[in-house]
């Protein structure tokens, strides 16, 4: 089989293991769940992914469980809370949610219930309503509480939650690694890159699935979030999670952890990267968004020379990139928000949680008694691409804080958008929504603001 | 008890469609849907497809053995686009090859030329064109005409619902393989088995003995798979029938949504009177209904409309006439609720913009015009109404007047959050409304070891309704529930079935099992009599046990079993059932369609954040009307689950298309339906457990669809809390309340005014729902 064939094919068509179902082949409804576990850290981890967007040329080296994978002769603890709360009906998306829990059992999470309803976040149930499922991830939440230090893994196999071939596969693992170095490589300069597959693979993985990939999601060179003095270098493979799971990010940005749970899911983002994130130039990536405020730069390389460009000059119009087709993203890197700045990001769609943004907007201001010294402030899903609001920033830089200057501040941030109407809302609606948004990091960011006088039109 | 099919189920062992094992020779189809809502078919050319290696067939209408026909009520639909295309998707040409991948690359290479014909996506653009489905029906009480001028308060208005994708988690699909002397044995993910069998039949030509339907379970349904799956039943058939071979489609998620139809958008304008002391004395209501295409159930489905148009109330003099509206959309369907829930919203709607007239809460009007007992339907019915206990209880229940304080004071408080209230109390038939589908069979057989086996014509989609046919059977026979096994649904087994639908389908086939069951019993007690020399009327059956005059004798099931063989007495039995008492007169449109009501009343608690208008449901609270439940567990799910689905009609989901005809909410990307996140923080449910006799199967009344009304309590919760933000918005009646629509009410914004000329309004243009 071709490597760009997505592994929920090879898994249902290859291996007939047909408990891993074909929901929407986007991402965005869990039918399709698997864990991948890997040795990338040096400790066996393992991370649930959507298996129709996950290229089984990103399997490599890896264990891939698909439902049959956690079935014992007696139904598991996950199963069985599952079962016990009727929290199956139709049955079809059930696989998913349990192994979306199991990929739970086995992270490092604190066993609380809202860890283990955060772990099917990505999974969609058109019958039961929820509740029923609730109640069985609080169960299994339960499962974990005596866990304290023991390796995740480890834990879950021993108490039977899981099957007891779990303990052989960090050992497994490494013998396989050390076989398989360098069969995948591919030097063509025509080949087309995959990262997470998270976008590339949506409605297309029929197209590109023959096609010629050069996979970079596990390139260790495009992998790492370090300081560097004030800055922040990131590898564009760096995955959302990983991001969520960084001391660095999460000591400077407190916030971020929430921010993510408006961006797709866990199991989307495990696999999405922040690169791909950027060269796929949505007008509405929520990291491109939350990169833009922070004036991010790139470090683009052909192979033989670099070059850098600011994310801000990156998008050219509508999914145009000043990038040549062979250069490719090496490196992330930006400022570390200094004491006195502060960050926000808002984000509001049709449903609050999976799904892609009516209007996203970050911003990156400095103030200082109450005079605006720098801000960066960025939009998205208000024109063709995703947007640094120049002009705005430019009018609040080296004014005084105060109501007034917001909203006329929005009206400024109105003249250099040019939303259109589309099934995320209508033109109306996307302007008024990036004022509110604007509104909103402000009231967030500076709570001496008077609302009152904020809300108003 | 828990569903049966749960071990399988959380296990990835539950076989649906796409897991039945492909025999060796099995070709893939994939349909050619048309790119244009409206048109004449002036080329077709499929010779680049043709040519592809791996191509076997492509069929188009010419290739049709049979009728090009797949009409239910009315023969409007062919299977294959002949001359015309009359909505987007509409299939025209059925690719047949020898890999999944193949047959779809195939399809890209079909190019068709059609001579583009007026669009019409309006349902009142298409009925004062003349196009409708059938003819108009108008439902009747009292007089109207005469009663306005008595009338206090007169409340006209108008209100759209709009459409609901069915989302079922599978995809449509069916495999076909062929059999020896022209049968073909069909594996359909259908809710009517019956129905698909008819479709094939039709379209092919053979006789509708020769074709095996067999389902053994659905990945969801809703009523997405009543007659929407006959297509791709019919398609498969058609081929496995031309070609010999097995032939297998399972849809893709953009094919599906694109080529199936949905819940149909509603627009109505309604005139409610109310006297002095807040009685409805006088309602006129008239609906246009957007039927789509082709008529599909349509029909059934605007008469189940009229048949809800005063939901839970009482209204001496009522005036409801329905239009069911053809435009070029695909056939819009049935939808848990079956037009019910469009014809409610529009009376709480109306209820809605009096109360806000007035200055008062909608719960008062709602209060004092719940339906009593013996009070008449517009249809003729008379009401067996729980409609003030379960309104009654939920108030004491839950502290309503509590609530309300709270809420005030909440909103008292809080400048960027309001919250919002709103009662939802609900009114649903229960039986077909068309009365002969009120019928249905049960084959039971019992194996001499003890072991039985069940097949009805229910089809198993989630709903629980094969463990409920199991208890049936294992109650009536008083075995352990391992000794029964419900078995696939197959049109070989069980023969002109209705589709599972209607929240009737435990009532129909249970009781079709029970009457299996007890002749069985019948003649085993005989045996028992004979073997033990006592009298028939002695003898009884308790936990596999013989009895006689309540003492145990060393009978038991299996010992009893082989002595009924050894007699030469049938182990089997296959039972009949007809819904008794009921009745209708179209001509009239007067009768007793229901074999009961289903009543409840729900309390919706909404947060709405005012500075982003995304929102939050609080709780649902909810006293429901269950008879007495057969089967808490199951029907708790239904409740939870309906719930949820009807809060998603009324908030996030939205479908859109365009003035063109084109879906543009295409994809789980741009059709949100609930997560996880977005259901109600808490969802009570409390049961009226009533003792009266009623025509459910063990007295449990049916579930499926009621609870889904509840959600429409959402609606009308974010409506009072963004009149809690500003008391001067002018909302219009226009569901789902989604986001934007909750920041425009919020900040008075009209969307139409507001849009600045720009490059982009093209789009706006284009946009046939979201203006």
């Amino acid at each position: 089989m071709p490597p760009g064939t997505p592994v929920l094919d090879f898994v249902r068509y290859n291996q007939y293991l047909t408990g891993t179902k074909i929901g929407c082949r986007e991402g965005d409804c869990g039918a399709c769940t698997v864990l991948v576990g890997d040795l990338s850290t040096g400790e066996l981890r393992y991370r649930t992914a959507t298996s129709c967007l996950m290229p089984l040329g990103n399997a490599q080296g890896k264990h891939i469980v698909t439902i049959e994978g956690i079935n014992m002769v007696e139904l598991n603890p996950i199963q069985q809370a599952m079962a016990d709360e009727s929290a199956t009906q139709c049955g079809f998306c059930t696989p998913g949610f349990v192994v979306s829990m199991a990929g739970f059992c086995l992270s490092k999470k604190a066993p609380t219930s809202q860890n283990a309803i955060a772990a099917v976040d990505g999974n969609i149930c058109r019958c039961t309503g929820y509740k029923s499922i609730e109640r069985a991830a609080t169960r299994v939440a339960h499962l974990l509480e005596k866990r304290k230090t023991e390796e995740p893994v480890k834990f879950a196999a021993n108490q039977a939650i899981l099957p007891a071939y779990f303990t052989t596969i960090q050992e497994r693992l490494q013998a396989l690694s050390s076989s398989l170095n360098g069969e995948l490589t591919n030097a063509s300069p025509h080949a087309q890159r995959v990262g997470g597959g998270t976008d590339v693979y949506v409605q297309k993985h029929d197209e590109i699935k023959d096609a010629s990939i050069r996979f970079l999601f596990d390139n260790t060179d495009l992998k790492g979030i370090r300081q560097d003095g004030n800055d922040c270098v990131i590898g564009p493979a760096t995955t959302v999670t990983d991001l969520i799971e960084s001391p660095l990010i999460q000591q400077y940005f407190p916030d971020f952890k929430h921010y993510t749970t408006l961006v797709s899911s866990t199991p989307i983002r495990n696999m999405a990267t922040i690169g791909g994130n950027f060269i796929n130039a949505s007008p509405i990536g929520d990291f491109t968004i939350f990169f833009l405020a922070l004036d991010a730069t790139l470090t683009f390389s052909d192979g033989n020379l670099s070059r850098e460009l600011p994310l801000r000059n990156l998008y050219q119009g509508y999914k145009m990139l000043d990038k040549r087709p062979e250069e490719y993203l090496e490196q992330i890197r930006f400022s570390l928000p200094a004491q006195n700045t502060q960050f926000n990001f808002e984000k509001v769609s049709k449903r609050t949680h999976l799904d892609i943004a009516s209007v996203n907007s970050a911003i990156n201001i400095t103030v200082e008694d109450d005079l605006i010294t720098h801000v960066r402030i960025s939009a998205g899903g208000v024109a063709a691409i995703p947007k640094q609001l120049t002009k705005t920033a430019e009018f609040l830089t080296g004014k005084l804080l105060s109501e007034e200057l917001i909203q006329k501040a929005i009206s400024i941030a109105q003249t250099e958008i040019a939303p259109i109407s589309d099934a995320r809302g209508t033109e109306a609606y996307k302007r008024l929504l990036l004022g509110q948004l604007i509104k909103a990091h402000f009231i967030k960011l500076f709570p001496a603001l008077e609302v009152e006088q904020l809300l108003k039109t | 008890m828990k569903n049966i099919d749960s071990r399988t189920h959380v296990r990835g062992e539950s076989v649906y469609l796409d897991d039945i094992p492909t025999i060796r020779g099995t070709l893939f189809g994939a349909a050619f849907g048309s790119p244009v809502a409206h048109g004449l078919i002036k080329n077709l050319d499929l010779k680049a497809a043709e040519a592809m290696p791996g191509v076997v067939r492509i069929l188009t209408y010419k290739d049709v053995t049979g009728e090009n026909q797949i009409g239910g009520i009315i023969p409007d639909e062919p299977l294959l686009a002949e001359h015309h295309v009359d909505y987007c998707g509409m299939p025209v040409a059925f690719v047949v090859a020898e890999t999944e991948d193949i047959a779809r690359a195939a399809v890209k290479r079909i190019t068709i030329d059609i001579e583009p014909l007026p669009v019409i996506t309006d349902p009142r653009e298409a009925q004062a064109a003349g196009q409708l489905i059938v003819p108009a029906r108008t439902f009747r009480l009292g007089n109207t005409l005469t009663t306005w001028a008595e009338c206090t308060y007169v409340i006209e208005g108008t209100t759209d619902t709009n459409g609901q994708e069915h989302l079922y988690i599978e995809t449509q699909g069916a495999y076909a393989i062929p059999q020896e002397n022209s049968g073909i044995k069909l594996y359909s993910s259908t809710q009517g088995p019956t129905a698909v069998q008819r479709a094939v039949a039709r379209s092919s030509g053979l006789p509708m003995h020769e074709i095996d339907v067999d389902v053994t379970r659905l990945g969801g349904g809703f009523g997405g798979k009543e007659d929407q799956a006959n297509m791709w039943a019919a398609l498969c058939a058609l081929a496995a029938h031309i070609l010999n071979k097995p032939v297998k489609y399972s849809l893709h998620r953009m094919e599906d949504m694109a080529m199936t139809g949905k819940r149909h958008p509603y627009s109505s304008d309604f005139k409610l009177g109310l006297d002095k002391d807040l009685k409805m004395v006088a309602y006129e209501v008239t609906f246009y209904q957007n039927a789509g295409a082709a008529a599909d159930l349509s029909p059934a489905v605007m008469e189940r409309t009229l048949f809800h148009s005063t939901n839970t109330y009482f209204i001496p003099n009522v005036t409801a006439t329905a239009y069911s509206c053809r435009t070029h959309l695909p056939p819009n369907t049935a939808f848990r609720g079956f037009g019910g829930p469009q014809g409610m919203f529009v009376i709480e709607a109306a209820i809605a913009k009096a109360a806000e007239e007035l200055g008062i809460n909608a719960s008062v009007i709602q209060a004092k015009n719940l339906q009593q007992t013996g009070d008449e339907f517009p249809f003729g019915q008379k009401a067996q109404s729980e409609a003030n206990a379960c309104w009654s209880k939920a108030n004491e229940l839950y502290e309503i007047d509590e609530i309300r304080n709270k809420v005030d004071s909440f909103n008292t408080v809080n400048l960027l959050y309001k919250k919002g209230i709103a009662l939802m109390p609900i009114c649903f038939g229960i039986s077909f409304t068309n009365t002969r589908m009120n019928q249905a069979r049960a084959l039971v057989h019992v194996y001499t070891d003890g072991s039985v086996g069940v097949s009805t014509g229910a089809v198993e989609m989630g709903q629980g309704v094969n463990t409920k046919m199991l208890q049936v059977a294992a109650h009536v026979f008083s075995i352990q529930p391992k000794r029964v096994k419900v078995l696939s649904t197959s049109t070989y087994r069980i023969a002109n079935t209705s589709p599972s639908a209607a929240s009737a389908t435990a009532d129909l086939n249970g009781k079709a099992v029970e009457i299996a069951c007890t002749a069985i019993m019948n003649r085993l007690k005989a045996v028992a009599a004979d073997e033990l020399n006592v009298d028939v009327n002695t003898v009884s059956l308790q936990d596999e046990w013989v009895y006689v005059n309540g003492a145990q004798t060393d009978w038991d099931w299996n010992r009893l079993l082989i002595a009924a063989y050894a007699n030469r007495v049938s182990l089997s039995e296959h039972g009949h059932y007809a819904t008794p008492d009921i009745h209708y007169d179209k001509t009239l449109e007067k009768g007793h369609p229901f074999a009961y009501h289903v009543y409840g009343t729900a309390i919706v608690e909404v947060t709405v954040d005012c500075l982003r208008g995304t929102y939050e449901t609080d709780a649902v609270k909810v006293v429901h009307d269950f008879g007495t439940s057969m089967n808490p567990l199951i029907d708790r799910g239904q409740i939870e689950g309906g719930i949820v689905q009807g809060i998603g009609w009324m908030t996030m989901e939205e479908v859109i298309f365009d003035k063109a005809g084109r879906l543009r909410s295409n994809a789980l990307s741009t059709y949100k339906v609930p997560d996880i996140y977005s259901v109600p923080k808490e969802i009570a449910i409390e049961p009226l457990q009533t003792e009266a006799e009623n025509l459910a199967i063990f007295r449990s009344k049916a579930v499926g669809e009621p609870p889904l009304m509840y959600g429409i309590g959402a609606y009308f919760a974010l409506r009072n809390a963004v009149l809690a933000f500003n008391p001067s918005a002018k909302i219009p009646f226009d569901a789902p309340m989604t986001p934007e629509k909750v920041l425009l009410a919020l900040y008075n914004i009209n969307p139409a005014q507001h849009s600045m000329p720009h490059a982009h309004t093209q789009t706006a243009n284009d946009l046939a729902v979201n203006p």
